[in-house]
């Protein structure tokens, strides 16, 4: 009998009634992907073919990654039920830490790098403290934190440089440094050169390839977002911050963490800012307090466009990836085009539209709402 | 049905009172079930039933009175204690997620894992392959662990909350009003599973303020009223209108007592 209970049930034959539209159409990251395409469409249709070239991938591959990383956060956050719109200025605060360690303080950057994530985590942990602890919404608690960051980034940069709001040196207080290459430039020179003598890439008249290697970030960006959809999908964890986003009481009354849950959500995003501010301080070799100025907005749009609901609980770390893609085709490619580029700031209100009317839907679906 | 008085009360709650600054909330209940037995806990709102089941379930610690669990007696201080002991209570709310699998939802907080270290991970397979084995038990035919649980009926999320509770080793399991927003169809269900938990030997606690909900499951019958027990009727003893006028609040009670077996 029980044999035979389990036979049928993992030979349920309503399962195959699902046609593979509806279990698409189930998927949160799926009008990102889609999004993905049309972009693509779009361009190879208006855009130069030069944009489709290994050195246009490269190109807005990299705006997207610096992006893509705080979108990462940022969607993890959101599916737990939060938001943080500090994130932009964090990635400002970070990098005054961060320049401050290296330049001013002289800190190599085996222990510049931990320090500045464990500073971001600290920030990222008040925030989180005050949104559990006056359970005020997480919109209005680092909406002051987005002023406040942005605000103490202009004051210690000037306190840093003398009342510079910019603090340079980097580069040159990093020379040498064997931890440097990780964080900033290109990955696997040495294939791109072979690569390029086995003819397989276009190479400038001298015989160097016209693209060197991988930008760092988007490494970063592929590692980040494969480990955040690993841990969001396949770990208990990842089940948590599903629970707190979707339903915090009901959650907590089936033994879910969620206080702890939430205020690792704030760090991990925090820390985000900061891995951002590190690959862009350490690529430009400087720092300044304009950094990051309104990334929170496209990261969370970034995010929503990945399937991300504005009420948590829902919601993808591929989706944001995407998303994040579909943003550096847009701003990169409008340059191949004859296209004016402000017409980026209407895609993105019109991007962001689309896409919660579409998650709306998708959670009609989801839930069998009618 | 008589094999229930040759069992010993799993759990035996003494004379609880319970008062919230001067405001006395309960004013004396006793209250015990059996393993194998429906206890249909009965009373209109306000008289006590919440404060009662949360007192029997861990959130709230009685200002008086006893609570005995299979023999010995028990101080709960929170939720969890209790959940440790074996008593599951099914809240109106259900704790369940629309927007999450149904497996999710049966594992949220205890997900089983395989692996190890960093490598421990959500073990997919084997959550979804109970979570169907489980409803199946519960006659719910899934069309596939993955689904939402905003896609279930009423009626479904109830059992799913109810199959979470037996897997996770309930001994007694407390449902708060598990009908009282359902359809006619759905509440059959639900008092279908109520019987089937009761067959394995789950001492169920089924509070409700409808009669025939409570006749239909019911092996005993407690009512109460401004905090206190108005009496305790086995089944067969007592008839719908009675039970009815009993939670009304108790008019009629003289010409009820006979019927009650003088446990008023």
């Amino acid at each position: 009998m029980a044999a035979d209970s389990t036979a049928t049930t993992q030979t349920d034959e309503r399962i195959k009634q699902e046609s593979l539209f509806t279990r698409l159409m189930k998927r949160p990251e799926l009008g990102a992907i889609a999004g993905v395409i049309l972009v693509t469409v779009f361009f190879l249709f208006t855009a130069d073919p030069a944009m489709f070239s290994l050195a246009g991938f490269m190109n807005f591959m990299s705006p997207a990654a610096q992006l893509g990383i705080l979108a990462i956060g940022a969607a993890l956050l959101m599916v737990g039920g939060e938001f943080d719109l500090s994130l932009g200025s964090m990635v400002a605060f970070a990098g005054l830490f961060f320049g401050a360690c290296v330049v001013t303080f002289g800190i190599p950057l085996l222990f510049a790098i931990p320090l500045t994530l464990l500073f971001a985590a600290l920030v990222g942990n008040l925030n989180g403290q005050i949104v559990l602890r006056t359970g005020l919404p997480s919109f209005i608690v680092t909406l002051a934190f987005l002023f406040i960051l942005r605000g103490l980034s202009l004051v210690g940069l000037k306190w840093a440089t003398d009342g510079s709001t910019q603090l340079r040196g980097v580069r040159e207080a990093v020379e040498g440094d064997w931890l440097a290459p990780i964080f900033s430039g290109e990955a696997f020179p040495g294939l791109f050169v072979m690569l390029a003598e086995a003819g397989l890439i276009d190479t400038f008249k001298n015989g160097t390839p016209k693209v060197q290697g991988i930008p760092v970030e988007i490494l970063w960006f592929v590692v980040i977002a494969l480990i955040a959809n690993y841990v969001l999908t396949r770990t208990p964890y990842g089940n948590w911050i599903f629970a707190s986003g979707g339903d915090a009481n009901a959650a907590s009354n089936s033994g879910v963490p969620v206080r702890r849950v939430k205020l690792s959500l704030f760090m991990i995003t925090a820390c985000c800012a900061a891995m951002v501010a590190i690959i862009t301080v350490l690529d430009s070799g400087s720092t300044d307090a304009r950094r990051g100025f309104q990334k929170e907005f496209e990261a969370i749009i970034a995010a929503v466009i990945g399937g991300c609901l504005l009420t948590g609980g829902y919601g993808s770390a591929l989706g944001a990836f995407f998303g994040a893609i579909i943003f550096g085709m847009v701003l990169i490619g409008l340059t191949y085009t004859d296209i004016d580029q402000d017409w980026y700031l209407v895609f993105l209100g019109g991007m962001l539209l689309i896409a919660v009317v579409f998650n709306n839907l998708i959670r009609k679906r989801v839930t069998g709402e009618r | 049905m008589n094999s229930r008085t040759e069992h010993a009360p799993i759990i035996h709650m003494d004379n609880i009172e319970k008062h919230f600054g001067n405001v006395i909330a309960l004013a004396g209940v006793s209250f015990d079930v059996s393993p194998g037995e429906c206890h249909c806990l009965l009373g209109d709102n306000g008289a006590g039933k919440s404060t009662f089941i949360k007192t029997m379930s861990g959130v709230h610690k009685p200002t008086k009175g006893s609570i005995m669990f299979e023999g010995r007696e028990m101080h709960f201080d929170s939720p969890r204690d209790s959940m440790e002991a074996g008593i599951a209570t099914v809240y109106q709310d259900l704790a369940m997620i629309p927007l999450m699998s149904v497996t999710r939802n049966f594992f949220m907080g205890r997900e089983p894992t395989k692996g190890s270290g960093p490598f421990k991970r959500f073990d997919t397979e084997t959550a979804n392959a109970i979570t169907m084995e489980q409803m199946k038990k519960m006659g719910i035919n899934l069309r596939a662990p993955d689904q939402a649980v905003g896609t279930l009926s009423g009626g479904e999320r109830q059992t799913v909350a109810i199959a979470r509770a037996v897997y996770f080793g309930a001994k007694v399991l407390i449902l708060d009003e598990p009908t009282s927003a359902l359809g006619v169809r759905q509440t059959s269900n639900v008092l279908a599973t109520i019987d089937r938990v009761r067959k394995d030997g789950i001492g169920v606690v089924f509070i409700t303020h409808n009669v025939r909900h409570a006749m239909a499951v019911g092996d005993r019958f407690t009512v109460l009223n401004r905090g206190k027990t108005l009496g305790t009727a086995q089944r067969g003893q007592i008839t719908p209108d009675e039970l009815q006028d009993l939670m009304a609040g108790g008019q009629e009670l003289a010409q009820l007592e006979g019927s009650l077996g003088g446990t008023v």
